[in-house]
């Protein structure tokens, strides 16, 4: 099939890496630790694509992309727990499902907030974010079972290394598509400039809530991942750091750049968890006073990101 | 009868949250028109005057004028150094590497003075400078906090209301917020203008933080996050850019805030103000006093 | 025939008429210049034909068809496209990218034949690539296909800028101010440039222009605006003739 064919070579480098960390995964050396960062690294990179979509490609600011990722979690986490859902081919129309009310979501709400432009739609995610924030850490009220600020125990650990990679792959190559689709290069004309974009006749306004779908689904079934890989749910984890968290990395990979921000992510995650292994607590602290500088310092040397192409 | 006396009481409750609100207002208010930026670093400039009021006040024992005037020199400092270090350099970058950098600034600023050396992330008690008195009427009672925060916001904007509308970068910044052009021909530099609103503003911060520190006497250096925001949300309500907007926008958040948590439940009043900016953003994006703007 | 019909239009900006009660049409296969000095409200009329404004009164009909109401997207669908007087290309996109969008606009394979890559994807996106390609090469950008929009040279991004306007395949073309910060010799590169095109793609063109020697050139009928009303409408002799122009506008460059 063309899908396949097409995409050849990143297979092949999936499959290489595939196969080299199952081998470190089984032979015991890397610890279960270990183990999981990897897992979670991906799951991150997953994320973050949807935030390259909507951010990089698009030009939509949004500061409520760790709502997306709590609403996929929190879905998983109550889904698997109630029904019992122990094995990953339960789980995959799980995920899908999470994905799909991610997204709903994202539509639903991009549909009035997607009118606002830069800062208000900055200011409008975040509110989104707090809203979500304030409704987990309140959902015991709903049901016990999500914990509310206590956090949501007990969830079925099912994320495994190959479901992720493989999932994970699959979606690398769908937005690759995409973005080579005359889709992708409406999403682009947008971000460059949205008032010429209607003027050669596209529809900005599905346009953009398609990429802000797409992006919430990406979120959504990270999240879902993440629930199902550490059994444990925080309101914590899905406040503004968590948002600010991936919008530095699609800054880092460089905006509307997906091997980026699939690096970015990889380093981001090994360059956070390596130094809690390495620093004490005392020096870990001091991770958020020292991101906001590498932040603003960007900004200053490389406003596109780190990793992107100049154009000629 | 009594429900009515209890919404009243509510009222000036309100307005006593409000007052704060619309001092935070006014800064983000100001520095949108100017530079049309979203200053989220703003609340927590509120926060750090509530901190400089703290140590005035509990180290130093100093009297409230002095730790007024203290306080508001601080926060215009810190203010203009923010404008200077981090927003000037970006001065002709896309509007949302400024935007990111605010957001940069306002996290520093938190985990930073968070650090164990520092203020640690723990709340401290504030202390009042007077004991709390109720002055009890037939039907309402005002505390002598809610008197003073009147009292004192009511100068604040009387003494904003001479620096802007009778001193020259008062009037130049208001020239600027309405047409870039013609300020550049009132022999006032941009860089001088953006400066004079961002050591008002922030100086208009630091007294919030101080009321808000005698008002509810529980700080923390997180505490500038929500009060921002919802300022923000207030300085949208009234219309961005208009000064008059951003203290009806604080009046009325404050008020909604205390009506929510009030008549339905304390968990909602967050949601509630969020829920204004949406219905603002989608219904009437210039706000209750905008003007309307209109151009490609 | 008219292909286009403006009828008694208004358009205020807080209590400023920007444009006063217009009323004009345009027959196919014309080229109609519109003139007026800064703040005539030129500008202001072609973004109310393209609908980034929406009109306070007054109607258009474009080939019989009420379009006042219409989003500004569908525009270029029904075969209205315009250039920006500050020239709006995608910057870091391409030349090429700069074009394949406008084309593919009218494409019609969904996000599952993209997804899939069937081979009726495939075949639009190739057609979409020669038409492309066939488009920058009447415009000499061949060579520039592959560089960035904001690399070429003034000259270079208002021939994309027209390239991309007709890559919608418009019947109706509204071209504002193209002559803005030519030297002679570029102003008469393109007004044979315009006449070109108005060939090729047989198109009807209103275009608005302050350069008097390129209007005058060009023009079949000229309308003249000040303070947002039409002062006069008629053949460039007629306009060069007219008293109030040249009161109003023309004088001192007409000397």
């Amino acid at each position: 099939m063309r899908f396949f064919r097409e995409s050849k070579q990143f297979i092949i480098v999936m499959f290489i890496l595939y196969v080299v960390l199952k081998i470190l995964f089984i032979s015991g050396m890397a610890s279960p630790y270990i183990q999981q960062i990897i897992q979670y690294a991906i799951i991150i990179a997953l994320a973050s694509l949807g935030l390259n979509i909507i951010y990089g490609f698009t030009g939509q600011f949004s500061l409520g992309h760790a709502a997306f990722y709590g609403i996929g979690a929190y879905t998983s986490a109550y889904i698997t727990k109630m029904f019992g859902i122990d094995n990953i081919f339960s789980y995959i129309p799980v995920l899908m499902l999470c994905g799909i009310i991610s997204g709903l979501i994202g539509f639903l709400i991009g549909i009035p907030i997607l009118k606002l432009k830069d800062d208000f739609l900055a200011i409008a995610t975040l509110g989104f974010g707090t809203l979500v924030r304030v409704f987990f850490d309140n959902s015991d009220k709903i049901t016990d079972v999500l914990g509310g600020s206590r956090g949501f125990v007990g969830i079925p650990k099912i994320t495994n290394l190959d479901l992720v990679l493989v999932v994970f792959a699959f979606i690398v190559i769908i937005t690759r598509y995409m973005i080579k689709s005359r889709f992708g290069l409406f999403w682009r004309c947008i971000k460059e400039d949205e008032l010429a974009a209607t003027s050669i006749g596209i529809n900005t306004a599905n346009m953009k809530l398609m990429a802000f779908t797409y992006g919430c689904m990406l979120a959504g079934c990270g999240g879902a991942f993440y629930a199902n890989l550490y059994s444990f749910l925080h309101p914590s984890n899905f406040d503004i750091l968590r948002s600010i968290d991936f919008l530095i990395i699609v800054i880092i990979g460089g905006m509307g750049n997906i091997t980026g921000t699939i690096y970015a992510s990889i380093i981001w995650v090994g360059f956070i968890e390596g130094l809690r292994i390495v620093l004490p607590s005392e020096i870990m602290d001091l991770r958020w006073v020292v991101i906001p500088v590498l932040l603003i310092c960007i900004m200053m040397w490389r406003p596109y990101g780190i990793m992107v192409k100049k154009p000629r | 009868m009594e429900h009515i006396i209890y919404i009243l009481q509510q009222v000036v409750n309100g307005l006593q949250l409000g007052a704060v609100y619309a001092l935070i207002a006014l800064g983000y208010t100001m520095v949108y028109g100017v530079l049309r930026l979203i200053n989220f670093a703003h609340g927590d400039v509120f926060m750090l005057g509530a901190f400089v009021a703290y140590f005035l006040i509990s180290k130093f024992s100093m009297p409230i004028y002095l730790v007024f005037i203290l306080t508001m020199f601080s926060c215009a400092l810190v203010g203009y150094l923010i404008e200077k270090i981090a927003y000037k350099p970006l001065r002709d970058a896309p509007k949302i590497s400024l935007l990111i950098t605010a957001v940069g600034v306002s996290l520093f600023l938190e985990y930073f003075l968070s650090l164990n050396a520092i203020f640690t992330p723990n709340y401290i008690a504030f202390p009042r400078p007077f004991d709390v008195k109720a002055y009890d009427f037939t039907f309402l009672s005002i505390t002598n906090v809610q008197v003073i925060i009147f009292i004192i916001t009511f100068i604040s904007l009387f003494i904003l209301y001479l620096l802007i509308y009778k001193t020259k970068y008062g009037i130049a910044m208001r020239a600027v917020s309405h047409d870039k052009e013609t300020a550049s021909l009132m022999g006032v530099g941009i860089d001088g203008i953006i400066s004079f609103t961002f050591i008002v503003g922030a100086s208009l911060a630091g007294v919030g933080g101080i009321l808000y520190g005698i008002a509810y006497p529980q700080i923390n250096v997180f505490m500038g996050i929500m009060p921002g925001i919802k300022s923000f949300i207030a300085a949208v309500l009234g219309g961005i850019g208009v000064i008059h907007g951003a203290v009806a926008g604080g009046l009325i958040i404050g008020i909604c805030e205390v009506f929510v948590s009030a008549f339905l439940s304390s968990t909602f009043r967050d949601g509630v103000i969020f829920i204004i900016l949406f219905a603002v953003l989608l219904f009437r994006p210039r706000g209750l006093f905008g003007k309307r703007i209109e151009k490609v | 025939m008219k292909i286009l019909e403006v009828m008694e239009l208004e358009k205020n900006f807080g209590g400023i008429k920007a444009v006063d009660n217009i009323s004009f049409f345009i027959e196919e296969g014309e080229v109609f210049g519109i003139i007026g000095p800064n703040g005539a409200g030129k500008t202001t009329l072609f973004n109310l034909i393209s609908g980034i404004y929406t009109p306070d009164k007054g109607k258009i009909f474009f080939k019989g068809k009420d379009i006042t109401d219409i989003p500004p997207y569908m525009l270029p669908h029904f075969g209205i496209s315009r250039t920006f007087q500050n020239m709006r290309l995608f910057g870091s996109l391409t030349v090429l990218e700069n074009i394949l969008p406008a084309i593919m606009v009218k494409n019609s394979y969904n996000i599952f034949q993209a997804i899939f890559r069937t081979g009726s994807y495939l075949d639009m996106e190739k057609d979409a690539y020669n038409r492309a390609c066939e488009l920058i090469e009447f415009f000499g950008l061949t060579e520039k296909m592959e560089y960035s929009a904001s690399s070429l040279s003034y000259g270079e991004q208002r021939r994309l800028e027209l390239a991309r306007a007709l890559a919608t395949e418009p019947t109706l073309i509204l071209i504002d101010e193209p002559g803005a910060g030519m030297n002679p010799k570029e102003i008469w590169d393109l007004a044979l440039m315009i006449k070109a095109i108005k060939e090729k793609f047989s198109l009807t063109i209103a275009i608005i222009e302050h350069q008097m020697n390129l209007i005058m050139n060009i023009s079949d009928r000229i309308m003249v605006m000040d303070f947002g009303e039409e002062i006069m409408t008629g053949t460039p002799q007629e306009v060069k003739k007219d008293k109030r122009v040249i009161e109003a506008y023309l004088g001192e460059e007409l000397d």
